[in-house]
């Protein structure tokens, strides 16, 4: 570890907690319904879908509206890739893609997830990564905003029926905050040398001769809302390791900064929305608490290096996998950072990385993507884990639990007991699967506790709607194309709904005034203990599968064990 | 019942417990704590398993054996931890239904006076009886004619008779307690089984004990950490399989049972019950669970001035003689006319006199009495022809119109009633001599106790029939945070429902009739034993002392129910830490052998590692049943303080105290070869 290393990880935070407070700002002019600008765009949207913006909507009326837009999502993106051998913009003639494997790709975007189990450049029109994948990157963030919206209504209403309007969230989402600022960022992009262009592939003669060609195309405006969206899905398969998709250090850095501006705003929007800052700022203070922690020890485990490698006079830290122009430092800040959210972005092999620096990226997103998390997906993550803090502990200061002033009762502990369980169901179930068929164990590259890090890894991956791959895994197989659809879907919408049911049940509660009789939900004590419960909860649940991959892994390379 | 403090394990009780626990492994009883229902699953397969491998000779009969038996010893710690709760309380209800077996009513059918001899089972509502010196009364009801003492002994553990008569708020009878002197005729309205005595019954018996809503939400949480354990512990084979390994069932069944949180669904019903009992020892009784939990949310106190913040009668404080008239003079004429007044504020008034110096003073001979009437308003001593008087100001100066220091006088007891006190004038024949000061004296004591309240964030209020300038000088003398002066029933009933609007919960008490709306409007009504039928109806706790301070107590009672639970949560959740680092090397060191690095106590092996980590998950049962009876130490401070301490005692010391526990239980395995 270096202290040039640490001092762009300090960077990184400082800069995120001073933007986290306009970002807040932004959005809770969003949430509040404030009038913008270009207000008449937006009333011409609601006018042309027949949406009458002042209609709220009950909780249930808020999920079918989510669900139909989702799964009209699903089905539409199917189409794109299905059909983009005839549809237009597609200089590189593509056929059709798969079936199997089209239906992994929808469901894979329109969840936030972008896993790819195809390669960007080799397979992909323009049209289907521009209408197509760019298009759901906006969205299923803007799907996640209005489910953190939906919830934070439901603490900040009192004895209401309604928790927002489903369409007028989306929009207003995408309209007056993905779009501006990914038009900015994709502009700043191409200055940093991004190409964006609709023309096909430039093909170079090298020096010996050989003629190579090299894939360009929209590439800026893709990656700018990757970032921003927690998306993570590449326009090239190297995805921002490719020296097109993240030129220089800055842009690996700007990248960085993309990826958790919204969800750390989030926090605060919270805050504003239920009228005391202080408590978003709480959660924001355990979320990087939480994240100081992981890039600590993924940072301390890669610049320790691999003692196998040592043995043989290969000095210094784990490069292997690295971006050598980014090196160790930064390479460990963006796994921890894209694994955190839900982004998946990667600029380096997290397969590659140290059985210990591996295991940080994987238990962020067993966590279940609430270290900051994905645009909107982090806070009502969080929020979940928040009500299950309050009610293990709350009960300790000798008063029925309440969070915001919101009484937690039956109906909220079953329901976030559900978002709670779904995550690990898939994970552990679905890899359960793959160890005992055929199909599953044909998977993995690797052998021995590695090769099960693998798999573990894509459904964890997939269920926390990452979208990260550790590498190694051959994917696109029908029995992976299938489970991890099935993964990404149920990850997603198992924990939404019973979110908005939640939000459902809270805006209808009394709020009980804050006192001194309240358990503190602000404070260093209770950001101490949101994030032992987290730890301690996600800890119990994966600590056994976690045993059986990195940890054994570990274990076998401190012991010398080449397989 | 009261003062019953019987010891928690006596040896009748805990062999009673025993042989209930077994009785309580009927799944059907079992199913309601969901864990330890699946504990039981889980231990029956075990046995099957067990003696499936004795018959087929596979397996590792000792230490498969030594697995089941702890696994069924979890389960019946937990029932005996239930049924020790509920023994305490069966005792009780054992001795009030001696008392409801053998009732018999003097019915009266109506014509004069004539009644017949009936069981009192088959009395109904609306029936009149006769209740006679030395009866017992035969069901709940109003008195409607009649006076009679009544010795409530048998509900209320106090042995001083009490007074019941028709109309007014002393109307209310019980079954069960005994007319000691005189007879009364009752109206009775609470038909067999429906009455006060048959509801302490089954109260304190436990037996129609519903889950409360928090219990209820808890029981959610458990059952889905179950669920949780059920997932990361039934995907391990799969996993091992990959691995080229596989895990032995019992070695499977001993991880899920010590990481499901057995200790705290174990005793979650005892906490319960324990809590209640906890109010009956303390002569309350809570109609229901939901009561008592809400006891410990409430935000805003109603509280009664009389009886609660002040003593109850206002005493002599202060003498203020007009100008020209002595000190001394003032005291000795108050003092002899109040020598025959026999009211709380005559004697205060004697007791401050002497307390000058002066001997005690006897009625001097020949002295006759001034009475008080409602037309005088005065009362006093005549001597001869000297009468010396004191009463209301305008009484007195209307006795004296044309009396010199009139206006200086009038001065003097404005300046008192501005205080908050109540000014009396003394007259010594057609002299005016003062004013002696009466007050209401705030409880000793009760400043602190609001200060408390107010650091746990429960704002106080005080309800008085006083004007707004006494009320607001015994407010600031008391320390409340706020009073409803001239309150009529009506205004405590709007002030109710505009906490609640807030979303506050509040609780009051009260006695009378007019009380009845608010106390069923309240989050928790307090009705005192004394108080009529139509009260003790609507409040959801009666106190059988009528001690209307005991509101306080409550809240605490509340608070440390909640507390207990919370606590032993919390506790029983970060045990499993410990657990992992004991039962995983174990399970995983033939997969992996560099995982027996996690072995971080140093188990002696694998199946001593097991076999401890379930001793240790089925001992803390036992270990925490006194704790879960008795509650957790309780003190009034900010929900800060409490968390931040309960957090370390019961959280840190939770995730510290298994690694301990294990360790020396695997040093005694171990030792003992038991594996």
């Amino acid at each position: 570890m270096t202290l040039s290393g640490w001092s762009m990880i300090l960077l990184f935070l400082v800069l995120i907690v001073v933007l986290a407070k306009p970002a807040g700002d932004w959005m809770h002019a969003l949430y509040a319904r404030e009038k913008m600008p270009l207000g008449f765009i937006e009333a011409g949207f609601y006018k042309l879908a027949g949406i009458d913006p002042k209609a709220e909507q009950s909780w249930v009326g808020y999920a079918v509206s989510l669900m139909v837009f989702n799964l009209g999502g699903i089905a539409l993106l199917f189409a794109i890739l299905k059909l983009q051998g005839v549809l237009p913009l597609n200089p590189q003639g593509y056929s059709g893609m798969e079936t199997l494997l089209a239906f992994n790709t929808a469901v894979s975007f329109v969840t936030n997830t972008n896993w790819q189990n195809y390669g960007g450049e080799s397979s992909l029109s323009n049209l289907s990564q521009m209408a197509g994948l760019t298009v759901q990157n906006f969205l299923s963030a803007a799907v996640g905003m209005a489910v953190a919206f939906a919830f934070i209504r439901g603490f900040a209403r009192r004895q209401a029926n309604t928790i927002g309007n489903f369409w007028v969230d989306v929009t207003r989402a995408t309209l007056y905050l993905l779009l501006p600022i990914s038009i900015v960022l994709a502009l700043a992009y191409v200055v940093m040398g991004v190409p964006q262009t609709f023309g096909p592939s430039v093909v170079a003669t090298t020096l010996e001769g050989a003629k190579q060609t090299i894939a360009v195309g929209p590439v800026a405006s893709q990656l700018a809302i990757k970032m921003l969206g927690t998306n993570g899905g590449g326009f090239f398969n190297a995805n921002s390791a490719h020296p097109f998709e993240n030129p220089t250090a800055l842009s690996n850095f700007v990248q960085m900064l993309s990826i958790f501006v919204l969800g750390a705003g989030l926090t605060l929007t919270f805050g504003k929305a239920v009228g005391n800052l202080r408590q978003g700022w709480a959660i924001l203070a355990a979320m990087l608490l939480l994240f100081i922690a992981g890039v600590a020890v993924a940072y301390g485990a890669e610049a320790a290096g691999n003692p196998i490698h040592h043995a043989l006079g290969v000095a210094g830290g784990n490069m292997e996998g690295k971006e050598v122009r980014f090196g160790v430092a930064a390479t460990a800040l963006f796994a921890v950072v894209t694994t955190a959210t839900s982004c998946g972005a990667v600029i380096g092999m997290h397969d590659s990385f140290t059985a210990i620096g591996g295991l940080v990226p994987l238990f962020n997103m067993q966590l279940g993507e609430l270290v900051i998390g994905g645009v909107g997906s982090g806070l009502y993550a969080v929020l979940i884990y928040c009500i299950l803090a309050v009610f293990i502990a709350g009960l300790m200061v000798g008063r029925t639990p309440e969070y915001i002033g919101k009484k937690i009762e039956s109906r909220e502990m079953k329901l976030a007991v559900i978002a709670i369980i779904v995550p690990p169901l898939m994970i552990l179930g679905l890899t359960a699967i793959a160890c005992i068929t055929g199909a599953g164990l044909a998977g993995p590259l690797a052998k021995g506790p590695h090769g099960f890090s693998e798999i573990l890894y894509a459904f964890t991956s997939a269920a926390a709607n990452n979208g990260s791959a550790f590498g190694g895994l051959s994917g696109n197989t029908p029995f992976y194309n299938l489970l991890l659809a099935l993964d990404m879907f149920v990850g997603r919408f198992g924990v939404i709904l019973p979110v908005l049911a939640i939000a459902g049940g809270l805006a209808a509660k009394r709020r009980v005034p804050e006192g001194p009789g309240s358990f503190p939900t602000t404070g260093p004590l209770w950001i101490g203990l949101l994030a032992a419960v987290i730890v301690i909860v996600g800890g119990l649940t994966f600590l056994p599968s976690l045993a059986l991959g990195p940890i054994a892994d570990q274990a076998q390379v401190a012991a010398g064990t080449v397989l | 019942m009261a003062n019953q403090n019987a010891s928690l394990f006596t040896g009748p009780l805990l062999a009673a417990a025993v042989r209930d626990a077994f009785l309580k492994l009927n799944p059907a009883k079992l199913i309601k704590t969901p864990v330890m229902f699946v504990t039981a699953i889980v231990a029956s397969l075990s046995t099957i398993l067990f003696v499936k491998g004795i018959v087929t000779g596979t397996g590792h009969p000792v230490f498969e054996g030594q697995l089941v038996f702890w696994l069924w010893l979890t389960v019946l710690f937990g029932n005996v931890a239930e049924a020790l709760a509920e023994g305490r309380g069966k005792a009780q209800a054992a001795a009030l239904r001696a008392t409801a077996a053998d009732l018999r009513a003097k019915k009266l059918i109506g014509v004069a006076g004539a009644w017949e001899l009936i069981d009192a089972t088959r009395l109904q509502v609306g029936d009149e009886v006769l209740v006679e010196t030395g009866d017992l009364i035969p069901a709940d009801g109003e008195v409607i004619a009649g006076v009679a003492s009544v010795n409530e002994a048998a509900i209320t553990g106090e042995s001083a008779p009490v007074i019941r008569e028709g109309g007014g708020d002393r109307s209310a009878v019980t079954a069960g307690t005994r007319v000691i002197a005189d007879s009364i005729t009752v109206r009775v309205t609470a038909g067999a089984g429906q009455g006060f005595l048959d509801r302490m019954i089954a109260l304190v018996e436990g037996a129609q004990r519903q889950k409360t809503p928090n219990e209820i939400a808890l029981t959610i949480l458990l059952a889905g950490l179950t669920l949780i354990f059920l997932i990361a512990v039934g995907t391990l084979p799969a996993f091992a399989a990959y691995a080229g390994g596989g895990i032995a069932v019992p070695v499977l069944v001993a991880l899920f049972v010590t990481l499901i949180p057995t200790t705290i669904s174990a005793l979650l019903s005892a906490i319960g019950i324990a809590g209640m009992d906890r109010l009956v020892r303390f002569n309350v009784l809570a109609k229901s669970g939901r009561a008592v939990e809400a006891a410990g949310d409430i935000d805003t106190l109603l509280l009664d001035k009389t009886g609660t913040i002040t003593i109850g009668d206002r005493q002599a404080t202060a003498f203020l003689p007009v100008p020209g008239v002595t000190l001394a003079e003032l005291i000795a004429a108050a003092r002899l006319a109040s020598l025959s007044d026999e009211t709380p504020e005559g004697r205060s008034i004697v007791v401050l006199a002497n307390q000058d110096g002066s001997a005690a003073v006897a009625i001097p001979a020949g002295a006759e009495e001034i009475k008080f009437t409602s037309q005088t308003r005065v009362s006093g001593l005549q001597i001869g022809d000297r009468s010396l008087v004191k009463g209301a100001v305008d009484a007195i100066l209307k006795r004296l119109p044309d009396a010199p220091n009139a206006d200086a006088l009038r001065k003097i007891a404005d300046e008192i009633a501005r205080g908050g006190a109540t000014p009396l004038a003394v007259a010594d024949g057609n002299r005016l001599l003062g004013i002696v000061q009466l007050k209401d004296i705030v409880k000793a004591g009760i400043r602190e106790r609001f200060g408390e309240l107010r650091r746990m964030g429960i704002r106080t209020v005080m309800i008085t029939g006083d004007n707004p300038l006494t009320a607001a000088s015994i407010a600031a003398e008391s320390g409340v945070d706020d009073f409803l002066a001239e309150a009529t029933p009506e205004d405590k009933l709007a002030l109710i429902r505009k906490e609640q609007e807030g979303g506050k919960l509040v609780a009051m008490c009260g006695d009378g009739t007019n009380d009845a709306p608010a106390l069923a409007q309240s989050d928790v009504g307090v009705a005192m034993n004394t108080g009529t039928q139509a009260a003790r109806e609507a409040g959801n706790m009666v106190d059988l002392d009528s001690d209307p301070t005991k509101l306080i107590e409550i809240v605490g009672l509340g608070k440390q129910l909640l507390m207990t639970r919370g606590a032993l949560t919390t506790f029983s959740i970060s045990n499993d830490v410990a657990k992992y680092f004991a039962i995983l090397p174990a399970i995983f060191v033939v997969l992996y052998p560099g995982l027996g690095g996690l072995n971080v106590m140093r188990l002696a092996s694998p199946e001593s590692a097991i076999l401890s980590a379930i001793i240790f998950n089925a001992l803390i049962i036992p270990a925490l049943v006194p704790l879960a009876l008795k509650g957790v130490k309780y003190r009034p401070a900010p929900a800060g303080t409490l968390l931040a301490r309960n957090l370390a005692v019961y959280g840190v010391g939770g995730l510290i105290a298994p690694f301990i526990g294990i360790k020396a239980i695997d040093l005694v395995v171990a030792g003992l070869h038991l594996a």
